[in-house]
C-alpha cells in the first residue's frame, strides 16, 4: 500500500503546484487592449519601464476594440487602451469609464499587391482610393470584428460614398478576426486590406502585399485609455490603474512610446498633451 | 521561401538553446493542463466508475449524455466559464478570470467527461470479469469500484492521457478565460495562434512541433510504462 | 477454525428454486438441502444447469421462484466462499490478493498475516507470495484462488469445475488441496464434468439434466447402480 501513498504525495504535490500562484503578492492591473498595439510589439517596449518605475505588473488582454471594451463593461479589466473614439466616448457616456485622456496615434495604411490592379498605389487620398477598388471589384479583406480599425474602415466607406450593404460582392471579404489574420489572409489572396502601420511593420508573412496608401490626415488613429468607473464595479483597482495612466500620458512614458521603433521606423506618435 | 524546413531550423535552435521564453511558456502549458487532468481524473473516473458498476435509473442516458460530452467545443467551454467567472458573473468573486486557475478550470471541464466515458468503458469491461468474484467475496458497490479503477490502472493511465493530450491541445477555451496574458497566461497553443496573426510563421510552426513533441514523448512514456506493467502484473 | 461463527450457513435449503433467464429457464423446481460436513459434486451433461446451481445455493443469482436459505436465513451469510473455473485475480501480488478479501470480511493485522502464511502455505504458493498474481500460471493462479477462498475459513466452499482449464498435475494438486480443505470439516460444493474426479472426491453427487435435479444419491451408490436411466446413459459415457 506504499504505492499508494506515493501517489496520493504525488497528487497533493501537483495540486499545490498550480493552486499557489507564482506571485501571490504581485501588484498588478489588468489592461484591456487592441491586437495592435500587442502584436506591434509597443507593450513589450513599454511595459518593463513603466514596471520598473512604479513596481506594478501590467496584464495585457490584447482583443478588439469593440470586445476590450464590452470586458471592461462587465469589470473584467482596470483600464482600457483602444482606439475608438465614438465607441469609447458611448462607453464614457453610459458611465463605465471615468475619463478619457488621449495618449498617442499611429496611423493607417491600405496594402495591397504590388500588381495593383485598382491602380491606387502613391494615393494620399483614402477615399479616393477605396472608391476604385469597389470599381475594379478587387479583393479587399476586412477584419469585419468591431474592432477600432474595423469600425475606422466602414467610416472611410461611407465617407467615400460607397454603400456598402449595396456593393458587397464576393470581391470584399469579411474575415471577423483579428489585424494579423486579416492580413496573412490578403496575403493569400492578393487582396487590399486597411491595418494599423505598426502591426504591418512588425508582421511577416507579407507575400507580395506592400503599402499602396499611406499619409492622408484622415487615416490618423488616435489612442485613448480610460479607468474603469469604480462607481459602476468597486473592485476596480482604482490607485495601479490611475498611476498607469499617469505615467502614460506624463513626459516620461511619452518618451518611451516615441523612443519606440521597429526597423527604424517610429510606430507610435505621442500627442497626450495636445 | 519554404516556411516548413525554415520553421524546423528555428524549432531546433529554440529547443536547443532551452530559450527562457519557451521553457516558461512549456512549464505553464504543463502545469495547467496536468493539473486539469488531475482534476479531471478525481471527478471522471470515479464518475465513470460508478456508471459502469452501479446500476441506477438514467445511467444509460447518463453513459450517452458523457458520451457527447466528450465531443465539447472548447470555444463554448470558454466562453461559458468567460461568463461564470467575469465580475459580472455568478462567480466573479473569485477573482480568477485571466489567471492559470481559470485555465485549469476550462480544460477540466473540457477533459472531464473523456475521462469518465473512457475509464466507464474500461472499468465495465473489467466489471464483466470480476463482477461475481467480487460479489462473492463481499465487495458492495462502491468498494467494487474503487477496486476495478485500482485493478484497470495501467489502462486509465492511456485515458488520463487522452484527457491530458486534449487539454494541452486545446485553444479556444484558454484563449477566452486566460486572456493569453504574456508572462501570466500564455501557453503553447495560445502563442501559436499569436505568432500566427503575426504572421510569424516559422516561430508559430516550431512552437507547434515542440508540442507534438511532448506529447509523443508522453505517449512513449506511457506505452513503456504499460508494457513493464504487462510483464510485471499481468 | 479460528472463531466461533456468528451466523451459520448450513444448512443450505433450496425448496422449488427455479432461475429463468429472460424467456429461458436454466433451472426448474429444485429442491435440495445441503448438509453440514458433507462433500457434494453436481454432475451432467454440458449445458445442464451446474454452474447455475452453485451461483444460486451461493447466493450471486436470486431464484426467479422458490426459495433458498441459509442457516434458516433468507440472506446468504459471508461465511462461504466460491472459487470459480477461471480464477479471477486482482493485479496485486499473491499475498496481497488474500489481503484483500480478508479486508473485505474485517480481518486486518496480524490475523490477517497469519491466515495469509497458512493459506499460501496450505497450497504450496509461500514462495510465491510477492508475486504477482496475474503472471502465475494457469494451476498457480487456481492454487492461490483456493488460498484465499480457504483464508476466509468458511463453512461451506463452492467450486464450479475448477479444474477444467488444467493439466493433471495441475488438477491432482487442487484435488489434493480441496480433500485437505474438506477433512477440516468445511462443506464442499463442486461441479465437475470429469467423472473419476467426482468419484474420487465426491461423498454424494447431484445429478442435472436440463435444468433438472435427476438424482441425489450418496457416490458409491450412484456410481455402482444409478437409480434413473438418464444418470446410466450419462455414466455408460453416451451423453456428454
Amino acid at each position: 500500500m506504499n504505492r499508494r501513498h506515493w501517489f496520493s504525495l504525488a497528487a497533493a504535490a501537483m495540486f499545490a503546484m498550480v493552486a499557489l500562484p507564482a506571485s501571490a503578492q504581485e501588484k498588478f492591473i489588468v489592461v484591456a487592449s487592441t491586437t495592435s498595439t500587442e502584436q506591434s510589439g509597443l507593450f513589450k517596449h513599454l511595459l518593463p519601464l513603466f514596471e520598473k518605475d512604479s513596481g506594478i505588473k501590467v496584464r495585457v488582454v490584447a482583443v478588439g476594440t469593440g470586445q476590450a471594451l464590452d470586458m471592461a463593461r462587465r469589470g473584467d479589466a482596470d483600464v482600457v487602451f483602444v482606439h475608438d473614439q465614438a465607441a469609447e466616448e458611448k462607453f464614457l457616456n453610459e458611465g463605465f469609464g471615468v475619463k478619457r485622456s488621449p495618449v498617442m496615434y499611429n496611423d493607417f495604411v491600405v496594402v495591397g499587391p504590388k500588381s495593383d490592379p485598382a491602380k491606387v498605389a502613391g494615393s494620399h487620398d483614402i477615399l479616393d482610393a477605396l472608391r476604385k477598388i469597389e470599381t475594379a471589384k478587387a479583393t479587399f479583406v476586412s477584419r469585419g470584428d468591431k474592432s477600432g480599425t474595423h469600425a475606422a474602415e466602414l467610416r472611410y466607406w461611407k465617407a467615400a460614398g460607397v454603400d456598402l450593404a449595396a456593393n458587397k460582392g464576393a470581391w470584399y471579404k469579411d474575415t471577423g478576426s483579428g489585424m494579423g489574420p486579416t492580413l496573412n489572409t490578403a496575403s493569400s489572396m492578393n487582396g487590399y486590406a486597411l491595418t494599423d502601420r505598426g502591426t504591418w511593420l512588425s508582421f511577416k508573412n507579407r507575400g507580395d502585399l506592400t503599402i499602396l496608401v499611406e499619409g492622408d490626415k484622415r487615416l490618423f488613429n488616435q489612442y485613448g485609455v480610460m479607468l474603469v468607473n469604480p462607481a459602476k464595479h468597486p473592485h476596480v483597482k482604482v490607485d495601479l490603474g490611475q498611476k498607469f495612466i499617469d505615467w502614460l500620458v506624463s513626459s516620461q512614458g511619452q518618451a518611451a512610446i516615441a523612443g519606440y521603433k521597429v526597423g527604424g521606423e517610429q510606430l507610435f506618435f505621442p500627442n497626450a498633451n495636445g | 521561401m519554404n516556411s516548413f524546413s525554415e520553421s524546423l531550423v528555428v524549432a531546433a535552435s529554440l529547443v536547443s538553446h532551452f530559450d527562457p521564453n519557451l521553457l516558461e511558456i512549456v512549464e505553464l502549458s504543463l502545469r495547467v493542463s496536468l493539473t486539469a487532468t488531475l482534476a479531471s481524473s478525481i471527478l471522471g473516473l470515479p464518475l465513470g466508475a460508478a456508471i459502469a458498476v452501479g446500476r441506477f435509473p438514467g445511467g444509460q442516458v447518463l453513459t450517452v449524455l458523457l458520451n457527447s460530452l466528450m465531443g465539447l467545443p472548447p470555444v463554448v467551454v470558454g466562453l461559458v466559464v468567460y461568463l461564470l467567472l467575469s465580475h459580472a458573473g455568478p462567480l466573479g468573486a473569485l477573482g480568477i478570470l485571466f489567471t492559470p486557475a481559470a485555465m485549469v478550470v476550462a480544460q477540466t471541464i473540457l477533459i472531464t467527461p473523456i475521462i469518465a466515458a473512457l475509464s466507464r468503458q474500461i472499468v465495465a469491461d473489467a466489471w464483466g470479469e470480476y463482477r461475481e468474484q467480487l460479489v462473492s467475496l463481499g465487495a458492495r458497490t462502491f468498494r467494487a469500484a474503487l477496486t476495478l479503477i485500482w485493478d484497470t490502472r495501467f489502462s486509465l493511465v492511456t485515458v488520463l492521457l487522452a484527457g491530458f493530450g486534449r487539454a494541452i491541445a486545446e485553444v479556444g477555451a484558454v484563449m477566452i478565460v486566460g486572456g493569453n496574458i504574456d508572462g501570466v497566461t500564455r501557453v503553447m497553443t495560445t502563442t501559436i495562434a499569436l505568432e500566427t496573426s503575426k504572421g510569424d510563421l516559422p516561430l508559430a510552426l516550431a512552437l507547434g512541433l515542440v508540442l507534438i513533441t511532448i506529447v509523443v514523448v508522453l505517449n512513449a512514456a506511457t506505452q513503456g510504462i504499460r508494457e513493464w506493467a504487462r510483464r510485471r502484473y499481468g | 477454525m479460528a472463531e466461533p461463527s456468528p451466523v451459520a450457513s448450513l444448512p443450505i435449503v433450496c425448496s422449488g428454486g427455479e432461475v429463468r433467464i429472460g424467456q429461458t429457464r436454466i433451472l426448474s423446481s429444485i429442491n435440495l438441502t445441503i448438509e453440514p460436513g458433507t462433500s457434494t459434486f453436481v454432475i451432467g451433461p454440458n449445458g445442464s444447469g451446474k454452474s447455475t446451481l452453485l451461483r444460486l445455493l451461493h447466493g450471486l443469482l436470486a431464484p426467479s421462484q422458490g426459495a433458498v436459505t441459509w442457516g434458516g436465513r433468507v440472506g446468504p451469510p459471508v461465511r462461504q466462499a466460491m472459487v470459480f473455473q477461471r480464477a479471477v485475480l486482482l493485479r496485486r501480488s499473491a499475498a496481497a490478493n488474500i489481503r484483500y478479501a480478508l479486508r473485505l470480511v474485517g480481518i486486518v493485522g496480524a490475523e490477517a498475516r497469519k491466515r495469509i502464511d497458512d493459506a499460501l502455505a496450505e497450497v504450496g504458493l509461500k514462495a510465491l507470495a510477492q508475486r504477482s498474481a496475474r503472471v502465475l500460471s494457469g494451476g498457480e493462479q487456481q492454487r492461490l484462488a483456493l488460498a484465499r477462498a480457504w483464508a476466509l475459513r468458511p463453512e461451506v466452499l463452492f467450486l464450479d469445475e475448477p479444474t477444467a482449464s488444467l493439466d493433471p498435475k495441475a488438477t491432482r494438486a487442487v484435488e489434493d488441496i480441496v480433500r485437505g480443505i474438506h477433512a477440516r470439516g468445511t462443506t464442499i460444493v463442486m461441479s465437475t464434468h470429469n467423472l473419476p474426479q467426482a468419484k474420487r472426491l465426491a461423498g454424494s453427487v447431484v445429478f442435472l439434466d436440463e435444468g433438472r435435479l435427476v438424482e441425489h444419491s450418496p457416490a458409491h451408490e450412484f456410481f455402482a447402480s444409478p437409480r434413473t436411466p438418464e444418470a446410466a446413459a450419462f455414466l455408460e459415457g453416451e451423453r456428454l
